[in-house]
């Protein structure tokens, strides 16, 4: 049938555009899958937002309730959770990248468990909280302080993990001519390697947050409160945007009281501020994304 | 310290070179210490599980609770055999694993050997969109939408608000996104020369994809599997909301149940006295996912490891 040697036949086209219509039908799926998340989640929750919303403290009364309380606890959570990763993992970073020798094997030790503790289930490190920095050695109470330290240990192996490859990036001959022209290592590090890098380290360290902020089952384990009606600190309880829709879905709803529909509104905001850390990252990683 | 001698000169007595020594030195040392850091958590979580777990196995027997089948840990006659939470657990993870798992290899198939470097730029951002949506988001979906409306009107099904399926169902969306990122890595990393080699031979991309690539990349494709598997074990919120809190041991995925997480949180969730039983069982639970989950990472990083040794 066919002229040229080897040219497919005809069923052998066809499995082969049906086998590219299965695949495409595998993303297909999945993204219709979050389409529908969030189109549900605004149609649902969108009739919410009101100022009063944002400003508006916990009420057992569902119309006058709103999620101040719980926006400050987050923002206040991030901050704490910021001040201990950015530190702590770029300085992790550096020293496996830069220092550490592979045939050491303490250093191969050091970054299995770094791998192992960015799979560990979330609710395990709500574990370590409550154990350690609520109630045991340090004990903290119920606090703001442990809220915060727990969620960044529980992210502190993404920041490690992406900083790493944004430092690997680098290319040698960078810190070769540093050394040449007479700066030592933490010189060269410091001057070139790492600013070099930052575009891919701040990548790394909003995605962290991005994780941080919507995580739910750690802050129940510390004893994140449910009703909170003032402004949290960093040694107050305190709530948190997810603890605070946690609550809400829990709550059955009525004709009086519909808890469901702040849920939904509080997963807007909470949705609106993941989109906004995540479109940041994308934008820094398109920005400054360099090809050595 | 052999790595700083090397770059740091030694012949010309050079004002402030010893200073600067040990500068360098105890920058070093900082750096380490705040390495250190990860292991202490490692060691912090083994500890404050073992501590209380040790206490939990005193009152209760080991067997008990690893070969039981009853779990009443609250309500008298209190009971703490752990299997209707283990049960629970891997029904729901092979639920999400059956969606998962088709979902991600198919994706991932496609971004490696199909796409252009444009459509991987559109569709992967997507992916890790629904990677980043919080658990907890997950969990609402299933109770408002993906149960009352898809299983119920749509499929016709019967079964509780509270239910295995559709937290297993939705867990799967949730688990996908891993599988797909950690084998398209594996795949990409297949050398472009099997690949030619296979056409050069008369295989089309089809046979080329399946026969050649997806075995070639099969370590990382395992590794992307069980790590998924692993996330599903530890998901919590999904279960917590959508899949009811019942301690049964049953297969039927139209029921509520309990899983290893859940049961965790909803402890964890009243403030529970310190040293009391319920208390330890929060401990001696959470050692058990810890161990589970621990085992499944380091046979994920080992696969991993095979197939970077291999191509890279």
């Amino acid at each position: 049938m066919s002229a040229t040697i080897g040219a497919p036949r005809r069923s052998a086209r066809l499995r082969g555009t049906a086998f590219k219509v299965l695949l495409l039908s595998c993303i297909g799926i999945s993204a219709a899958m979050l389409g529908t998340l969030l189109i549900k989640m605004g149609v649902e929750g969108v009739g919410q937002i009101s100022p009063s919303f944002i400003t508006d403290y916990a009420s057992f009364v569902a119309d006058k309730a709103g999620i101040r309380a719980a926006l400050l606890g987050t923002l206040w959570l991030m901050a704490v959770c910021a001040a201990f990763i950015i530190p702590v993992g770029v300085a992790t970073a550096v020293y496996l990248e830069e220092y550490a020798d592979d045939s050491r094997w303490w250093n191969r030790a050091i970054e299995v468990n770094i791998q192992n503790l960015a799979a560990v289930p979330s609710i395990v490190y709500g574990i370590l909280g409550l154990a350690f920095l609520v109630r045991g050695p340090f004990g903290v109470g119920q606090v703001v302080l442990a809220g915060g330290l727990t969620l960044g240990l529980l992210v502190l192996p993404v920041v490690i993990i992406t900083g790493r490859e944004a430092i690997r990036a680098v290319p040698p001959s960078i810190r070769e001519g540093s050394m040449a022209l007479g700066a030592t290592q933490w010189q060269t590090i410091w001057r070139q390697v790492l600013p070099a890098a930052i575009p891919g380290i701040a990548t790394g360290l909003i995605l962290a947050l991005s994780r941080a902020i919507g995580e739910t089952a750690p802050l129940i384990m510390v004893g994140a409160a449910t009703f909170v009606a003032f402004d949290p600190s960093l040694n107050s309880t305190f709530t948190a945007l997810p603890i605070q829709i946690f609550d809400w879905i829990s709550r059955p709803s009525n004709s009086v009281n519909d808890y469901a529909s702040l849920a939904a509104g509080g997963i807007v905001v909470l949705m609106i501020l993941l989109l906004a850390m995540n479109a940041v990252a994308i934008w820094l990683r398109n920005r400054y994304e360099q090809k050595w | 310290m052999e790595v700083l001698s090397s770059t740091t000169t030694r012949a010309a007595p050079v004002f402030g070179v010893a200073r600067r020594r040990r500068s360098e030195d105890a920058i070093r040392v900082g750096l380490l210490l705040a390495a250190l850091v990860s292991v202490l958590t490692t060691t912090g979580i083994v500890i404050s599980l073992a501590r209380e777990a040790i206490g939990f196995f005193a009152d209760v027997g080991i067997g008990e609770f690893l070969f039981g089948t009853d779990w009443s840990p609250i309500i008298k006659p209190q009971s703490f055999g752990v299997l209707p939470l283990v049960g629970g657990t891997f029904l729901i993870t092979g639920i999400a694993l059956l969606v998962a798992i088709p979902l991600g290899l198919g994706s991932a198939i496609y971004l490696s050997e199909y796409a252009g470097p444009r459509t991987r730029r559109r569709v992967k951002p997507v992916l890790e969109l629904l990677a980043g949506v919080p658990t907890i988001v997950f969990g609402f979906f299933a109770i408002v939408f993906f149960t009352p409306t898809v299983l119920v009107d749509l499929l016709g099904m019967d079964l509780n608000l509270f239910n295995a399926l559709s937290a297993g169902i939705v867990m799967g969306f949730m688990v996908m996104p891993t599988i797909a990122s950690v084998s398209e890595d594996a795949m990409s990393a297949v050398p472009a020369s099997l690949r030619e080699g296979a056409f050069g031979l008369g295989a089309s991309r089809v046979q080329t994809s399946l026969r050649v690539v997806f075995p070639a990349a099969l370590s990382g494709i395992v590794a992307s599997i069980v790590l998924g598997a692993s996330r599903a074990v530890g998901e919590t919120m999904i279960v917590l909301i959508a899949a009811g809190q019942v301690a049964a041991l049953t297969a039927d995925v139209r029921d509520p149940m309990y899983t290893m997480t859940s049961f965790i949180a909803a402890i964890g969730k009243g403030d529970v006295a310190t040293g009391t039983t319920q208390y330890k069982t929060i401990f001696a639970v959470g050692a058990l996912l810890f161990a589970i989950t621990l085992v499944m990472n380091l046979i994920s990083i080992r696969f991993v490891r095979k197939y970077r040794q291999v191509y890279e």
